[in-house]
Order: C-alpha cells, then sequence, then structure tokens
C-alpha cells in the first residue's frame, strides 16, 4: 500500500483529536482524543519507517535494519503513553472527588 | 631650526594650564596667587612669542603637526600650528596686549572676592588659549575651535556679573549673533572638503590655484566660500548686519572691553580673511562686498558714536568703525594695511578701553560723560595716555594711527574716489567723536555729585603702567609700516608680512605727489575737526538731542528694527512652540504612546479567560498559522 494513505488517515485521526481537545469539555474524552493523536503520530512513525525499509531493501539492503529506529521509537512512546494514561486518569479521579465533576471548564480556579 | 620650533605648542597651552590652576583653585588660591599666575602664563607666551618672532624674521616659515585630529576615510584633518609671520604678528599682539590687560585687571578687579577674582582669571586666560588656537592652526577646523573658544570666553565675560539679567541678556545677544557667523563659517569649511577634500591652509589654497590635478574649485565655489567666511568674519567681527551685539557687549569689565572686544578677538575676522588672502584676490565680487560693507559699517558706527554718552560705547562704536576700516581695506586688495590697521588699532584702542576703565574707576562706576568732566586735573597719567589714544585714532602724524589710516585711504582711493571721499569723511567723523569724548570727559567743569569728586583719584601703578606701555606703543608703533614715498625700505611690515600676505598690486598706482597731497588733506582735516571739537565741546552743558541727534543717539534704531524684524517674530514663534506645540504634539506624543499602551493590554488582558479550551484553541491556531508559513509562504 502506498504511503500517502498512512498519512491520510493519521491526518484524519489527527484532526479528529485536535478537534475533540478543542471541542469537549469531559476530561476523559479529552484525555481519549490525547491519546488519538499520539496513536496518529506513532501510525506515521511505523509507516515511514516501513517505507525506508522498503527503499533500503530495493537498494539492496538486505539485512533490512534500515528504518527500525522508527519502530524502536514507536514503543518507547506507548510506554510513555501509558505512564502518562495512568497519571492522567489519576489526576482526573482525584478532580472528581474534588469537585464531582470531570468537566474542565470547572478547573478555572487559578483565575480567581 | 626648524626642529625647535615644534615647542610653540608651549604658547598656547600656558595659558591653558594657568585656566586650569585659577578655575579649579579659586577657593583655594589668594588673589595675589590668582593674578600672578594669571599674568605669568601670559607673559611666557609673550616671551615664547617673540623667540618665535625671531625665528620667522627672516622669511621662514614652519608648520608643527602634532597628531591627526580627525581621520575619516581620505579626509584626514592634522591638529597642526602654522608659524609664519602673518601669526607671530598676531601671536605678539595677542600675548603682548594681554599681558598687559592682565596685570592691568589684577587691579582693576581688586575689589571682588576671591571665587570671582579667580573666575574672572582662569576665563581670561582660556580667551588667551582660544585666541592663540586660532591664529596658530594650520587649518580651518583648528581656527575654527579657537574661533568658537573665544567666542564662548567672551558670552562668559560679558555676563561675569551674572546677577545683572540685563548684563545675561547682553551676552546671549553676542552669543547668538556670533553663532549666526559660525553657522556660515561652519558651511564654508563643508564646502572646502566636499571640493578640496581638505582643509589645510596650504592645500586648499593649492587647490584654488589649480596646482593639483583632479581637483579645482569652480569660480563660484570660491566666490561662495569667501562669502560664507566673510558672513562668519561678519558675526566674530561686528559688521553689518551682525553689528549690534559689540556695543552691548560693554557689559563685561573694561579690561574684556579692551582685550576681546578691541584688541583681539573682534579682529579675528580680519585674521581669517588675510589668511585667506589668496582665495579672496580671485573674487572680485566677493572683494566688493567687504569693501563696501566695511565701508558702510565705518560710516554707520561713526555717526552713532558721535552722540553717545556712555564711555565705553563710543569706544565700541568707535571699535566697530575702525574694524569696518579694516573690511575696507581688506575689501580693496590692501591685506597688509589691515593688518598694520590690527595692530595699531589693538595699541590705542587698548588704551583707550583701559583709560576708560580708569575712569571708570575713579568715578566709582559712573560711564556717563555727562556726569563727568575736568577730570584731567586730578588724573594726569590717565588724561596723558588717553590723549595719546585719541591723536594716535584720530589719524594725526607721526602717531602710529595715521600711518594705518592712511595706507588704508590710499588703497580706497586707488580703488574708487567715491570710496575715498566717504572713508575720509569716516575719518573726520572719528577725529570728531573721539575729541568730544576726550574733551566732555577730561576738560571744563565737573559735573558728578560732590561724593564723586571727594572719591576722584589716579589708579595705581598696575593701571597707569599698561597705559603708558600702551601709550608708546600707540605713538610709535606705526613706525614699522613708513609708506614707501617717504623712502625706501621703510615699509619693514610688508617686507616682513611678504611671505605669508601680500597687498595686491593695483591697477592705477597713485604718483608721490598725489600721496603727500591726499596725506596733507586728511591731516589738515582731521585737525580742524578737532578743533571744532574743542569749540564745542570744551565747556560742555547738558542739553536735550533732537532730530537727526536723536536718530544718533538711539543708534539709528537698528535694535528696535532687528527687534520688530527678528527678535519679537522669534519670541512669539518660540511662545507658540511653548504654549501650543509642545503641550500638544511634543507631550501629545509621549503621553499617546503610553496611553495606546495602556489601551492596548487592558484589551489583550481579555485573551487571559481562564478557559483552558480556549488556550488550546489558541494553541493549536497558532501551530496551523506557523505551519502554514512554513510551508506556503517561505521558500
Amino acid at each position: 500500500m502506498p504511503v500517502i494513505n498512512y498519512i491520510y488517515i493519521a491526518i484524519a485521526l489527527f484532526s479528529i483529536g485536535v478537534v475533540g481537545v478543542l471541542t469537549r469539555r469531559n476530561a476523559i474524552i479529552i484525555f481519549m482524543c490525547i491519546e488519538l493523536m499520539l496513536n496518529a503520530v506513532n501510525l506515521m512513525l511505523v509507516a515511514f519507517s516501513k517505507m525506508h525499509q522498503n527503499a533500503a531493501i530495493l537498494a539492496g539492503d538486505l539485512a533490512g535494519n534500515a528504518g527500525s529506529d522508527g519502530q524502536l521509537f514507536v514503543f518507547f512512546i506507548m510506554v510513555v503513553a501509558a505512564a502518562e494514561v495512568s497519571v492522567g486518569l489519576a489526576i482526573i479521579v482525584m478532580m472528581y472527588r474534588n469537585i464531582h465533576s470531570v468537566d474542565i471548564n470547572f478547573l478555572n480556579r487559578l483565575k480567581h | 631650526m626648524n626642529n625647535a620650533l615644534q615647542i610653540v605648542y608651549l604658547i598656547p597651552l600656558l595659558p591653558l594650564l594657568g585656566f586650569l590652576v585659577n578655575g579649579l583653585g579659586r577657593n583655594y588660591m589668594s588673589k595675589t596667587l590668582i593674578s600672578w599666575t594669571g599674568s605669568g602664563t601670559v607673559l611666557a607666551s609673550f616671551i615664547l612669542s617673540v623667540w618665535v618672532f625671531l625665528q620667522v624674521k627672516d622669511g621662514n616659515t614652519y608648520v608643527a603637526h602634532y597628531f591627526d585630529f580627525i581621520k575619516v576615510d581620505k579626509l584626514v584633518i592634522p591638529f597642526a600650528f602654522k608659524i609664519d609671520q602673518l601669526s607671530s604678528l598676531f601671536l605678539l599682539i595677542i600675548t603682548g596686549v594681554g599681558f598687559l590687560i592682565h596685570v592691568y585687571s589684577a587691579s582693576y578687579m581688586h575689589e571682588e572676592n576671591r571665587g570671582h577674582y579667580g573666575r574672572y582669571f582662569s576665563y581670561l586666560n582660556l580667551f588667551v588659549f582660544s585666541m592663540l588656537l586660532l591664529v596658530m592652526g594650520a587649518n580651518y577646523v583648528i581656527l575654527f575651535i579657537g574661533w568658537e573658544g573665544v567666542g564662548l570666553c567672551s558670552y562668559l565675560l560679558i555676563g561675569y556679573w551674572f546677577g545683572n539679567q540685563s548684563y545675561n541678556k547682553a551676552a546671549n545677544k553676542a552669543f547668538v549673533m556670533n553663532r549666526i557667523g559660525d553657522l556660515a563659517f561652519l558651511i564654508a569649511i563643508f564646502w572646502m572638503i566636499s571640493k578640496a577634500g581638505s582643509t589645510g591652509f596650504a592645500e586648499v589654497f593649492s587647490v584654488a590655484k589649480g596646482e593639483v590635478t583632479g581637483q579645482s574649485f569652480t569660480g563660484f565655489d570660491i566666490t561662495m566660500i569667501t562669502l560664507l567666511l566673510f558672513i562668519g568674519a561678519t558675526g566674530k567681527s561686528a559688521q553689518i548686519p551682525l553689528f549690534t551685539w559689540l556695543p552691548d557687549a560693554m557689559a563685561g569689565p573694561t579690561p574684556v572691553s579692551a582685550l576681546i572686544h578691541a584688541a583681539t578677538m573682534v579682529t579675528a575676522g580680519i585674521y581669517m580673511i588675510a589668511r585667506s588672502n589668496i582665495l579672496y584676490s580671485m573674487a572680485p565680487l566677493t572683494m566688493d562686498i567687504v569693501a563696501w560693507t566695511g565701508l558702510a559699517t565705518a560710516l554707520l558706527a561713526a555717526s552713532i558714536a558721535l552722540k553717545q554718552n556712555d564711555i565705553k560705547k563710543v569706544l565700541a562704536y568707535s571699535t566697530v568703525s575702525q574694524l569696518g576700516f579694516m573690511f575696507l581695506a581688506l575689501g580693496t586688495g590692501a591685506y597688509v594695511a589691515a593688518v598694520f590697521h590690527v595692530m595699531t588699532h589693538a595699541f590705542f584702542k587698548a588704551l583707550l578701553f583701559l583709560g576708560s576703565g580708569s575712569v571708570i574707576h575713579a568715578m566709582g562706576g559712573e560711564q556717563d560723560i555727562r556726569n563727568m568732566g575736568g577730570l584731567s586735573k586730578k588724573l594726569k597719567i590717565t588724561f596723558w595716555t588717553f590723549v595719546a589714544g585719541c591723536v594716535a585714532i584720530a589719524g594725526i602724524p607721526p602717531f602710529s594711527g595715521f600711518f594705518s589710516k592712511d595706507a588704508i585711504l590710499l588703497s580706497a582711493f586707488e580703488k574708487s574716489p567715491v570710496m575715498y571721499g566717504i572713508a575720509l569723511f569716516t575719518a573726520l567723523l572719528t577725529a570728531f567723536y573721539m575729541f568730544r569724548l576726550l574733551f566732555i570727559t577730561f576738560t571744563g567743569k565737573f559735573r558728578g555729585t560732590a561724593q564723586q569728586a571727594q572719591h576722584l583719584h589716579e589708579s595705581p601703578a598696575a593701571m597707569t603702567l599698561p597705559l603708558i606701555i600702551l601709550a608708546l606703543l600707540s605713538i610709535a608703533g606705526g613706525w614699522v609700516g613708513i609708506p614707501e614715498v617717504f623712502g625706501h625700505g621703510l615699509d619693514q611690515l610688508s617686507a616682513f608680512l611678504r611671505p605669508a600676505v601680500a597687498s595686491l598690486p593695483h591697477a592705477h598706482p597713485v604718483s608721490h605727489e598725489t600721496e603727500y597731497a591726499l596725506m596733507g588733506v586728511s591731516t589738515l582735516l582731521v585737525l580742524v575737526m578737532i578743533l571744532a571739537a574743542w569749540f564745542m565741546f570744551r565747556n560742555y552743558q547738558r542739553k536735550e538731542t533732537a532730530g537727526l541727534a536723536k536718530w544718533l543717539e538711539n543708534k539709528w534704531y537698528v535694535d528696535e528694527l532687528y527687534d520688530f524684524l527678528l527678535v519679537n517674530p522669534l519670541h512669539k514663534l518660540g511662545g507658540w512652540f511653548r504654549s501650543v506645540a509642545d503641550p500638544r504634539l511634543v507631550d501629545g506624543l509621549v503621553n499617546g504612546v503610553g496611553k495606546a499602551v495602556q489601551y492596548g493590554s487592558r484589551q489583550l488582558r481579555l485573551l487571559q479567560s481562564g478557559q483552558v479550551g480556549s488556550y488550546v484553541l489558541l494553541m493549536v491556531l497558532s501551530m496551523v498559522l506557523f505551519f502554514g508559513i512554513q510551508f506556503f509562504l517561505r521558500k
């Protein structure tokens, strides 16, 4: 499959994520949208690394190590994202305990 | 030998040191020490000047180069002194007369308190320093530094008694009027730089003569440069239209009037034109303007002097008139005669001013000659030296003024008989008003108060000694320039100055008989004028003036004319700027900037809504914007 399709799908995912962050007030949904954006980026990394690998093989590099660092990077992102999710969800739980809501518009006390 | 002349920098440096010591130590030094420092430094400069004079006597000239003062691209203006016959003659006049006046001041100013006394001497020394810089500079820029320096000192000394507001106004007037001339001078310097690429006398003159390939002056350039320089000279040397500051400058102490406003500073313009004689000789139009301006000034000032009643004002207008004579000489090409008259005028006018100072001193500050009279009995030395000065300025042989004035009249005669007629008439007026002053002041009955009559006394030796020396110089000073008709080789001054300045040869030289006749006529008429003055003023009675005399007494209303034409409109303009332009425009601009920032920040503050969503939206939008710029606009 040509790499442009992956780009389209990643753009679509990222845009959905951005729009979600911008429009929704529910902290959990915003969180999910952030994950969506992260994964759009992951998708791009994997797609481009595969593309580089194919190009290297076609050029005669049969060991196939080219582009593997992009895929490695994705694993790191997934690990960090998992840690972030646990912290983020914990914050949301604490927020719910304090103000009995997960609406971020209530979180504007710093203003006053 | 030339290497020895390298130390001429000491000549201006010593008065500068005197200025620093007196200026900084004025509250710590005794008056005696202050006056010794002030006079001693000038005396040392005088001794050095005599030595310099002996070095250049045989026609040597020397340029002492010290360092590069300004260096921009191809333009190099060195700090250099030009030592030649012209500058050495001025050095002698400045330091010699300057020293005598310092000695005189030591006694004249003795009633001032210590701080002011020190201030006075420091200004005087600074003046001598600037004046020396002016005449020694080897290019127009150094000359200009001295030119500005003497202007500053003139301002400081006119306003020396700064407690009196009208004196401060006189100082301002002098400074502003000089400034007008200085601007023209500055433009002339820039003009020279742009056309000749240099301001050195030698370089500019060789460019003017066409000796340098690649650079040359057109006729228009030379005319404009000389005209601009002349405008500068009219400011400094008090010629029409910038002469009204000089009579007001009499607000300063009398020795200052003698030194600055009679003997030295006001002759700076004549020095400058004599120095630039090569340029002027190439600009006949400018020469005519110089001659006619000088002549008109001489006549106007002499007519005003006829009816002045302030002893110093008479001398001031007389100075303006004599300066006019010098410009007449310059304009008719008789540069040597002009320099000669500068020299003799320095002697007799300094003498007359110092004499008037002695009179004022004796009268306890009184300057109005209507309240004097009969002083000859009490002030014998002052009287006889004053007589010597009057005879010298009137031009009776063999006193000094005769020879220099005769040279000028002769030059005017060779140029045009009309000029000669006016100049002779002015010379007669000179004799008349000087002897009017002499008779009203010194003969007849005393018209002051009884208290003043009690107080009358001859001045101390420190004041009379300079008077006597100057009187001797006024008598004998002219003998260095006895005209050639009396015998070959008598005109030593022309021979001495020839390497630096030479008068233009005249197209129609007059015969010896004519020359004798001219001298005889002028001497005879001057004697008639003196007799007339004797009969009119020997027993002076105060009376009201009317008609033309009233015009003369009010100085032709020139000051009022200037007030009406320039000063008042400028005051009004200034008032408009103060009441309208400054608060509305300038303040409005400054306050407007402040208000705009305040208003803008109040609006921007609303962006800080505390809504996380709006922050994120802004973040995304700006990122999209940046990416858009990155991808689509930046190539």
